[in-house]
């Protein structure tokens, strides 16, 4: 099985073996060799510093989203006690929108948490493989023969780069998972922006692509329900009048 | 047999097992194929279990290439698709 890692580390072996190929010299492919992973292992950890930061990112739009659910609540409320019922219905349905990627969104900070932990300690297996490699370089200069030494060096060059592949790979996943996630909550973002009723007298009827939109999404059944507890709630509805009494104490 | 559990880790599996794991990834290539993505994932984890289970982790520092790669654990089916095709995990 070539396997996506195999795939990714049979470019980097291909690119350690012309590297390896280059020098005459063990001894010099081997401090060149040691170089180029003290380097890679840079870009390693800029990559996770960039992991950490899309999810950070991603947390904030979280948070954003929150605001929104409340916000639009409430708003959902005002429109109810002003007898606006299309109104709340509206922004009923874009807090479920809002609701149900916050839900998604939560989630997937949560799996990106545990890859970025993961990474993390990818990284370090790397950082013990490249001290190894730099004592190693050390003993094969002493203790062989350019003929001998050329084998130990590739073996060790190999174990090294095929790590590299790896957290390389993982980093590439993590941050492809991040840009969908971001792309799509971003996406909800816009759509909950153009409904917000920043002064809900000035809207009309809502017939906007948006609503459109949510029409499609089905989220009717959900909305009703909550239509109809705001209601009970705010005393609105026919059947719940003597709700409006409020202060009333339960027995 | 040093197997690697992309984004994990390498392990040193028995090589009795050799042959138990390539049985997991023919009929994981086999589901793939027919598109049966619950098949596929038992059949996943079963090899992972097996790597993991069975085989020791290496030590941080030992330089050694892998004899096979095994995708990430999460990968998704759509992945999946392009990873589990042809020959098995063990090339003849």
């Amino acid at each position: 099985m070539p396997g996506l890692a195999g795939r990714m580390s049979t470019v980097i072996k291909a690119k350690i073996s012309k590297l390896l190929d280059r020098a005459e010299d063990p001894g010099e492919t081997l401090d060149y060799g040691y170089q180029k992973q003290v380097e890679l292992l840079q870009n390693v950890k800029k990559g996770i510093a960039d992991v950490v930061t899309s999810k950070k990112r991603l947390q904030m739009q979280s948070t954003k989203l929150e605001q929104n659910v409340v916000k639009l609540d409430t708003q959902a409320r005002q429109a109810l006690s002003q007898g606006r019922e299309d109104l709340a219905r509206a922004a009923l349905e874009r807090k479920t929108v809002a609701q149900t990627e916050l839900q998604s969104l939560d989630h997937q900070v949560t799996e990106l948490e545990h890859q970025q932990e993961q990474l993390t300690e990818n990284e370090k297996k790397l950082r013990a493989k490249i001290e190894a490699f730099r004592t190693k370089k050390e003993v094969i200069k002493a203790q062989y023969s350019a003929a001998e030494a050329q084998v130990k060096i590739s073996e060790a060059a190999h174990g090294v780069g095929e790590q590299m592949a790896d957290v390389g790979l993982a980093i590439q996943r993590a941050e492809d998972k991040t840009e969908q996630m971001r792309a799509r909550a971003s996406a909800v973002e816009e759509l909950e922006a153009a409904g917000t009723f920043e002064d809900i007298t000035q809207l009309g009827p809502p017939q906007d692509d948006i609503d459109r939109e949510l029409a499609q999404l089905g989220a009717g059944a959900q909305v009703d329900d909550e239509l109809a507890k705001m209601k009970a709630e705010l005393g609105t509805g026919e059947e719940d009048a003597p709700a409006l009494e409020q202060g009333k104490e339960n027995p | 047999m040093i197997v690697r559990i992309s984004g994990e880790g390498q392990y040193r599996l028995p090589d009795e097992n050799e042959g138990r794991l390539n049985e997991l990834d023919n009929r994981a290539v086999a589901a793939v194929e027919q598109g049966d993505e619950t098949g596929f994932r038992e059949l996943f984890s079963q090899m992972l279990e097996l790597v993991s289970g069975d085989g020791n982790e290496l030590a941080s520092d030992e330089l050694v290439e892998s004899d096979v790669i095994m995708p990430p654990r999460d990968i998704s089916f759509e992945e999946a698709k392009g990873e589990f095709t042809g020959e098995g995990l063990i090339p003849d």
